[in-house]
C-alpha cells in the first residue's frame, strides 16, 4: 500500500506509526472519508448494530467463561452461581442470553433488508455470501452456547439436533459419535461445545472483516438500488453516517436494555431453569425462537420422497433452506435491484416475509395441534404449505420474475430521484429519511 | 404474571408480535389441565418489589412444611439477610441443620451444624433416596421453581391451593393426589398445606391461601434474588439510553439538515 506517502493523518507518534503501518490512514480512508450514498434509510443501521452486538457478545462471554464450569456435574450450578454470587453476574448473563436474541433480530432484519433492496446482486454477490457464512457460524455458535447452561432444553435440544446428523447415509453415525465425543450427549459433548463456542465468535469476527472489506470495494447499495454517479450522490461516512449509526444504535440498545432489565427471560424457555435430566424427556422440545423456521422445515418433511427417508429428507430440506441463500444472487435474474421498482417482486417479498413468520409459528407448535378449534387443519398442514412456499419462492418464482416482470423506470441517479417530484432544489429543510 | 402479560402486549405493538407468538409456544401440555388464575403479586410489573414480610413468612412455611421433601440448594443461609433477617436469626436457622464436613486431622468425616455460609441443606442425600421416600417421584429443588413453570408464581399458588376431590368416575392412582392444575391431574405430592399448618409469629392468620401466597413470595425471591437491584439499575440505564438516543437523534437531524436526501 502506498497510502503512507500521502497520509494527512495526525502528527508525531501517529505519523511515525502510520508511515510504517498505515492503520490510521486506512481508518481515515475507509471509515471517515469513505463515500456512501446519501439516501440510506434506517435499515442501513443494522450493520453497525451487528458489529456492536458481536463485540458485546464476546466481552460478556469472556467474563462468563471466567466463572463457568464446562462439566455436566457443575455447569448448571456454576451458571446459577454467576447469577447469584458473582458481582453483576446476572447482568453479564442476561446481556449474553438476550444478546443472542437481539443479535438474531438484527441479523434477520439486515438480511431481509438485503432481499428487499437487491443488495446481493452484482457486484455484491461475494459480500452476500460472506454474510450467509456469518449466519451459519452464528447459528452454530448460538446452538452450542445454548447447551452450556446444561438445563433441560440445553440437553434435549442438543440431543435432538445432533441426532439429525445420523440421517446422513454411511457417515452419519460416525459424525454423531464425533460430535458427542462418545455415545450420548454427555460431558465430552459439553466440553467440546464449550471449546467451539469460545472459538467460533472469533472466526465470525474474521469473516465480518472480510465482509466489510468486500463492502468497501463495491460500496454500499441504497434504497433506490442505483449506483452513485458522483459526489452529488454521496456523503462522507464520517460524520454523516457515524452520527446516524450512533443514533440508531442507541435506540436499539434502549430496547435491548429494556428486556435485559425488565423481562430478561421473555425470550427464554422456562424449562431450561431445570437442570438437565437425561432420563426425563420434556413434553415439548423446542429450540430457541431464531431456529424455529428451520425447525419447522425439518419437521414438515415427515414422508419418504422416493428412496429418501423422511428423516434424511427433513435434514436435507433444513440445510437446503440455508444453502439456497448462497445461490440467491444467481436465482434472482432481474437486472433491477430495489423492490421499489419491481411491482411484482415487491408483493412476493412481503409474502415471503410472512411465510418465514408462519414457519416460525409452526416450528413452535406441536405438529398435530389443531390450528383452530373445530377445523380439521393441523399445524403440520401449515408446515407443508409454508415449507413448500419457502423453496418455491427461491427456486421457481425468483428466476421466473427475472424474466417476466416488467420493472418500473429506474431513476438515473440518486440526486435526480431525491430532488425530483416537482420541487427540485427546494427542499433545504431536513426531511425524515424514511420516506423511501 | 403482570409484567409478562403486559410485555406481551407492548411487544406486540412494538412489532415483535411474531416473535412473541413463537415464544408463547411454551404453552402447557394442555389436555384439560386447569389454568391458574392471575393474581396480583407485589413483585410483578416493572415497579414490583419483594414483599419482605410475606417472604419472611414464606421462609417459615418452607422450613416447616416443604423442606421435609424439597431441597433449596441454590440458596445459602447468608442470603437471607436480603430478606431482613439478622445475623443471629440466620445463625439460628442454619444451626437446625446438620452437614457432613471434613475430613478432620484423623481423616474422618464428621457432622457439624450448618453455618451461614452453607447452602440450604437438602432433605435427602440423593435423588434415589428422595424418590424412595416419595412413591417414586422426585420432589424438585424449589430454588428456581418460579422460573421453571410458565407463569410460575400463579401456577405454584394454584397448585398448592388447588387440591380437590377427584370428579366422579376418576380413579386416583395409589400414592397420588388429584390436583386439576397439575399436568395430567395426578400429583405425587400429597396436599402440603392445611389451615393453621404453621403458626405465624406476626399474628397473620395461616389460611391455606395465605401460606401459599407467602411461600410463593419467598420462592420468587429465591428464584430471582437480584430482581430489585436489576429493576433499579434498569431504570437508570433505560432512562439514560432514552436521553442519549434523543440527543443523538437530534444531532443527526441537525447534521443532515442541509443535505438533500
Ligand atoms: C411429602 C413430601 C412433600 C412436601 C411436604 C411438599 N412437596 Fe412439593 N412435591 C413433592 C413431590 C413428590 C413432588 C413431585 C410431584 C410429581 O412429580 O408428581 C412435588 C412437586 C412440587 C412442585 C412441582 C410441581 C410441578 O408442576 O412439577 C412444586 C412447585 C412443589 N412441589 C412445591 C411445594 C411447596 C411450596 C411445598 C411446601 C408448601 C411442598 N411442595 C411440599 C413432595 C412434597
Ligand atoms: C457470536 C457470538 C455469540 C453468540 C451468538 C453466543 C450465544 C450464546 C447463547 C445463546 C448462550 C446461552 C445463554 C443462556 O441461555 O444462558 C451462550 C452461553 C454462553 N456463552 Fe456465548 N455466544 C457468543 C459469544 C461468546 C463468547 C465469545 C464467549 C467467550 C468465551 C461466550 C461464552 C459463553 C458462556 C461461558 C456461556 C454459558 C453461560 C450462560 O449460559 O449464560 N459466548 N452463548
Amino acid at each position: 500500500m502506498s497510502a503512507g506517502n500521502q497520509t494527512p493523518v495526525g502528527n508525531g507518534l501517529v505519523k511515525w506509526i502510520d508511515s510504517r503501518l498505515p492503520v490510521f490512514s486506512y481508518l481515515q480512508k475507509e471509515y471517515a472519508e469513505f463515500q456512501s450514498p446519501k439516501n440510506f434509510n434506517w435499515f442501513w443501521n443494522f450493520g453497525a448494530i451487528l458489529t456492536f452486538m458481536l463485540v458485546l457478545m464476546m466481552i460478556t462471554g469472556i467474563f462468563l467463561a471466567m466463572q463457568y464450569q464446562p462439566n455436566t456435574e457443575l455447569a448448571f450450578d456454576s451458571v446459577e452461581r454467576i447469577m447469584r454470587d458473582v458481582n453483576f453476574g446476572w447482568l453479564l448473563r442476561y446481556m449474553h442470553a438476550n444478546g443472542g436474541t437481539f443479535f438474531f433480530i438484527a441479523v434477520y432484519i439486515h438480511m431481509f433488508r438485503g432481499m428487499y433492496y437487491g443488495s446481493y446482486k452484482n457486484p455484491r454477490e461475494l459480500l452476500w455470501i460472506l454474510g450467509v457464512i456469518i449466519l451459519v457460524l452464528m447459528m452454530a455458535t448460538a446452538f452450542m452456547g445454548y447447551v452450556l447452561p446444561w438445563g433441560q432444553m440445553s440437553f434435549w435440544g442438543a440431543t435432538v439436533i445432533t441426532n439429525l446428523f445420523s440421517a446422513i447415509p454411511l457417515v452419519g453415525d460416525s459424525i454423531v459419535t464425533l460430535l458427542w465425543g462418545g455415545f450420548s450427549v454427555d460431558n465430552a459433548t459439553l466440553n467440546r461445545f464449550f471449546a467451539l463456542h469460545y472459538l467460533l465468535p472469533f472466526l465470525i469476527f474474521g469473516v465480518v472483516i472480510l465482509h466489510v472489506i468486500s463492502l468497501h470495494v463495491s460500496g454500499s447499495n441504497n434504497p433506490l438500488g442505483v449506483d452513485p454517479k458522483g459526489p452529488q450522490d454521496t456523503v462522507s461516512f464520517h460524520p454523516y453516517y457515524t452520527m446516524k449509526d450512533s443514533a440508531g444504535l442507541a435506540i436499539f440498545v434502549t430496547i435491548f436494555a429494556f428486556f435485559v432489565f425488565f423481562a430478561p427471560n421473555f425470550f427464554g424457555e422456562p424449562e431450561n431453569y431445570l437442570a438437565a435430566q437425561p432420563l426425563t424427556t420434556p413434553a415439548h422440545i423446542v429450540p430457541e425462537w431464531y431456529f424455529l423456521p428451520f425447525f419447522a422445515i425439518l419437521r414438515s418433511i415427515n414422508f419418504d420422497i422416493w428412496f429418501i427417508e423422511a428423516k434424511l429428507g427433513g435434514v436435507i430440506a433444513m440445510f437446503g433452506a440455508i444453502l439456497v441463500l448462497f445461490v440467491l444472487p444467481w436465482l434472482d435474474k432481474s437486472p433491477v435491484r430495489s423492490a421499489k421498482f419491481r411491482p411484482v417482486y415487491k408483493w412476493f417479498f412481503w409474502i415471503f416475509l410472512l411465510d418465514c413468520l408462519l414457519l416460525g409459528w409452526v416450528g413452535g407448535r406441536a405438529p398435530d395441534d389443531l390450528v383452530f378449534e373445530g377445523l380439521a387443519l393441523k399445524v403440520i398442514h401449515l408446515g407443508y404449505l409454508s415449507t413448500f412456499w419457502y423453496f418455491f419462492h427461491f427456486i421457481i418464482l425468483l428466476p421466473l420474475l427475472g424474466v417476466f416482470e416488467r420493472p418500473k423506470p429506474v431513476p438515473k441517479s440518486i440526486s435526480e430521484s431525491v430532488l425530483g417530484g416537482g420541487n427540485a432544489g427546494a427542499s433545504a429543510t431536513a426531511k425524515p429519511m424514511e420516506k423511501a | 404474571m403482570g409484567i409478562v402479560s403486559k410485555l406481551r402486549r407492548t411487544a406486540a405493538v412494538a412489532g415483535f408480535a411474531a416473535v412473541a407468538a413463537m415464544v408463547s409456544t411454551a404453552a402447557l401440555a394442555a389436555g384439560d389441565t386447569k389454568h391458574p388464575e392471575e393474581r396480583d403479586w407485589h413483585f410483578s410489573g416493572i415497579f414490583g418489589t419483594v414483599d419482605v414480610h410475606s417472604a419472611q413468612r414464606g421462609l417459615q412455611v418452607y422450613l416447616e412444611v416443604c423442606s421435609g421433601c424439597h431441597a433449596l440448594k441454590q440458596v445459602a443461609y447468608r442470603n437471607l439477610s436480603a430478606l431482613g433477617f439478622t445475623e443471629g436469626e440466620i445463625k439460628a436457622i442454619a444451626a437446625d441443620f446438620e452437614v457432613t464436613a471434613g475430613p478432620d486431622s484423623e481423616g474422618e468425616m464428621f457432622q457439624r451444624p450448618a453455618i451461614q455460609s452453607d447452602n440450604f441443606v437438602s432433605p435427602f442425600p440423593n435423588e434415589e433416596a428422595a424418590k424412595a421416600a416419595n412413591n417414586g417421584a422426585n420432589p424438585p429443588d424449589l430454588s428456581l421453581q418460579v422460573k421453571v413453570h410458565p407463569d410460575g408464581a400463579n401456577y405454584i399458588h394454584a397448585l398448592l391451593t388447588g387440591y380437590a376431590d377427584a370428579p366422579d368416575g376418576v380413579e386416583v392412582p395409589d400414592g397420588a393426589s388429584y390436583n386439576p392444575f397439575f399436568r395430567g391431574g395426578f400429583i405425587a405430592m400429597p396436599q402440603p398445606l392445611f389451615e393453621d399448618g404453621v403458626e405465624y409469629s406476626d399474628g397473620t392468620a395461616a389460611t391455606v391461601d395465605q401460606m401459599a401466597t407467602d411461600v410463593v413470595n419467598f420462592l420468587q425471591w429465591t428464584a430471582e434474588p437480584e430482581m430489585q437491584q436489576r429493576k433499579k439499575m434498569g431504570f437508570k440505564v433505560v432512562i439514560f439510553m432514552i436521553i442519549l438516543s434523543a440527543l443523538l437523534y437530534a444531532g443527526k437531524r441537525k447534521l443532515w439538515a442541509n443535505i438533500d436526501h
